[in-house]
């Protein structure tokens, strides 16, 4: 069963399916786990680092971040670093009002947005900006076309340039950054990850209760049968 | 200890009629002895309805019916209430499950012919069970306030809209706003949580008081009442409901339960189809989403909805789209009157008959699958035809139900 299980987790990981996103654009396979307390940790605070400046995810609170291994002190050290209490809600440190004012839109919280976008899509998303002078902040993006958000993830991952051959748009690095490009995609897929958890936070929990509750019905099922056997028997 | 018990029963007996009822309701409520598969949905529908009571009052203590919080406040019972995911998503799957065992449960009641003669009044009184339950999972919906609630309200309520003379004056007086907003998201939640429930809790008992009054149908269609025993005056195909009927539908829950522990626990979306993407998202009042379906159990008529492309007979497409949808579900209130079939169940029925149905099940698939696409010409086309044909399964029964060849019934129920 560990064997088919970890066979099955593994096959997750190979970006080899692919669906076509809603701009058409195939998307990447999102290296999702969320039992990978050390990734969820990574993803937890690049996303702190890199996201919570413009966005908030102002459904969560701060202290549920136990649920992945931190102890209180731990994420007052690592992940608040606006001042607020531990079981505040993290509220992106940008006004609304200057969201709209910077980049035409309110930047949207990020709280469950990977329930609404799924996994591949920001996989793919956040590796697919590009150089673009035709845009007011500079760059664009293959699976979401003139994106308010300029490529924030710039310095780790370099700048790429679109490439079009016929039909077929691709990206090409033109230089590259701080990451190289496999860990760039480590990068990503562990800040995507934690996006996951953070869209539902008791995912795990569901599932363990989950399968206790199966267990408990298929007792229930083998009592239940036999008391309508033993019940029905005198019935022809 | 059983004569104490015994002792107040009886007292209880001379001021409430409590044996009798029990008797009358459960231990000597005779039903027929050969009830399949299709007989647990009736039982799992009751099961499934007080699942949604008994955990919309937990929601309701935390959610907030204010446009500008509601969405948080359903993530707040998602994340910081204990077990609130728990509660939400047994409410959610419980939505789409209500219509899943309601269907299978009216799909019985066609193919066995338990709306004919005597228990019309019977499918009435659960067509009205019907209605309600799309007003209640219409007003649901909507509560979250997400992308798809917000905007899958707009279409539901510019119906209203399309309706001649009245209709602007009727949409208002139902918003309480030129606009759907907070007015009438707190109208609405009044709505589901206070007044179509108490109708639903009384139809329901009434149901089950129509259903004791006539016995109820079985698979061969007939009446187990016109064979008593001529000492006992028990119908002699009937067994008590309790211990039997109660013990077997304890087998169908479990199982059922197998189902909707199933989805609540590992796939609580199911797809996209329980709970949409888009309702993930805030609502925004100002963009509108590139795609708008229903939820699944609604897409057949939506389809229908949108089938009408042009104006005929000097009516608007958009009210035909209106009429047709209503149509849709009101005409299952006929369906007493136009079976004119000299048999009930499918299993005496000749090939019209079940030809006919097995069309009607394919375009009421067709129908909900193309209810959650977005509308091509090849596809409005689909919904053209699938649409002439669910009309053409109730409209043409008349004729094809009297012409069919049907074997005759058994005296008694067969195995």
């Amino acid at each position: 069963m560990k064997k088919i299980t970890l066979a099955l987790l593994i096959l997750c990981m190979v970006p080899f399916g692919v669906i076509a996103g809603e701009s058409g654009m195939p998307l990447d396979r999102a290296p999702v786990d969320i039992t990978d307390n050390a990734s969820l940790k990574r993803g937890a605070e690049s996303f702190v680092n890199y996201c919570l400046t413009c966005h908030g995810a102002s459904y969560m609170r701060y202290n549920r971040h136990r649920d992945i291994g931190y102890t209180n002190e731990e994420i007052l050290d690592k992940l608040v670093f606006t001042g607020q209490k531990v079981g505040d809600l993290m509220q992106s440190a940008m006004r609304k009002k200057e969201g709209e004012e910077w980049f035409g839109v309110v930047p949207p919280d990020l709280s469950v947005i990977a329930r609404a976008r799924g996994a591949d899509w920001l996989y793919t998303y956040l590796r697919a900006f590009y150089r673009d002078d035709a845009t007011a902040t500079g760059w664009n993006n293959l699976v979401f076309d003139r994106v308010a958000m300029p490529h924030v993830l710039y310095e780790l991952q370099g700048e790429q340039q679109l490439v079009v051959k016929g039909d077929q748009k691709s990206l090409a690095l033109n230089k590259p950054g701080q990451l190289s490009a496999s860990d760039y995609d480590k990068f990503v897929g562990d800040l995507v990850n934690y996006l996951v958890y953070l869209g539902e936070p008791h995912a795990n929990a569901r599932k363990e209760l989950g399968i206790k509750v199966m267990l408990f019905l298929l007792g229930m099922f083998v009592l239940s049968y036999v008391l309508k056997k033993e019940y029905w028997r005198d019935i022809h | 200890m059983s004569n104490l018990f015994n002792s107040m029963i009886a007292w209880i007996d001379k001021r409430f009629p409590l044996t009798s009822n029990w008797k009358a309701h459960l231990s000597e409520y005779y039903a027929p002895k050969n009830f399949n598969f299709w007989y647990f949905f009736g039982s799992l529908a009751l099961l499934v309805f007080v699942n949604q009571l008994l955990t919309g009052i937990f929601l309701t203590m935390n959610y907030k019916p204010d446009a500008s919080q509601a969405f948080a406040s359903v993530e707040y019972i998602m994340r910081d209430v204990e077990y609130g995911w728990l509660i939400r998503y047994m409410h959610s799957t419980g939505a789409s499950m209500f219509f899943v065992v309601v269907y299978l449960h009216m799909f019985r009641g066609m193919i066995y012919g338990s709306y004919r003669k005597p228990r019309e009044l019977l499918w009435l009184v659960g067509m009205a069970i019907f209605f309600v339950l799309m007003s209640l999972a219409f007003t649901g919906y909507i509560l979250p306030w997400g992308q798809m609630s917000y905007w899958g309200a707009q279409v539901i309520v510019s119906m209203f809209g399309a309706i001649p003379s009245i209709g602007d004056t009727l949409q208002q007086w139902l918003l309480g706003d030129f606009t759907l907003s907070d007015a009438a998201l707190n109208r609405f939640f009044a709505y589901h949580v206070v007044t179509l429930p108490l109708v639903l809790i009384v139809l329901v008992f009434v149901h089950i008081l129509a259903l004791h009054e006539t016995g109820s149908n079985n698979p061969d269609g007939i009446e187990i009442k016109e064979n008593k025993n001529p000492i006992t005056g028990i119908p002699v195909d009937g067994i008590p409901f309790h211990p039997y009927y109660t013990v077997k539908d304890i087998v169908g829950v479990v199982v059922f339960l197998f189902a909707f522990c199933g989805i609540i626990f590992f796939a609580p979306e199911m797809g996209g189809y329980f709970l949409e993407y888009n309702n993930f998202i805030p609502a925004n009042t100002l963009q509108t989403p590139d795609h708008i379906a229903p939820v699944w159990y609604f897409t057949p008529y939506y389809s229908m909805l949108r089938a009408v492309t042009v104006n005929f007979l000097g009516i608007d497409a958009k009210l035909w789209g209106v009429i047709l949808m209503a149509g849709s579900v009101v005409i299952f209130c006929f369906l007493p009157w136009l079976d004119r079939s000299p048999v009930k169940s499918i299993r005496y029925k000749g090939p019209y008959f079940k030809v006919a149905l097995i069309l009607f099940v394919i375009s009421f698939f067709v129908l909900g699958w193309l209810g959650t696409k977005s509308p091509t010409p090849l596809y409005t086309l689909l919904a053209q035809i699938f649409t002439i044909i669910y009309f053409a399964f109730f409209i043409l029964m008349p004729w094809y139900s009297k012409i069919d060849k049907t074997k005759p019934e058994p005296k008694r129920l067969q195995e």
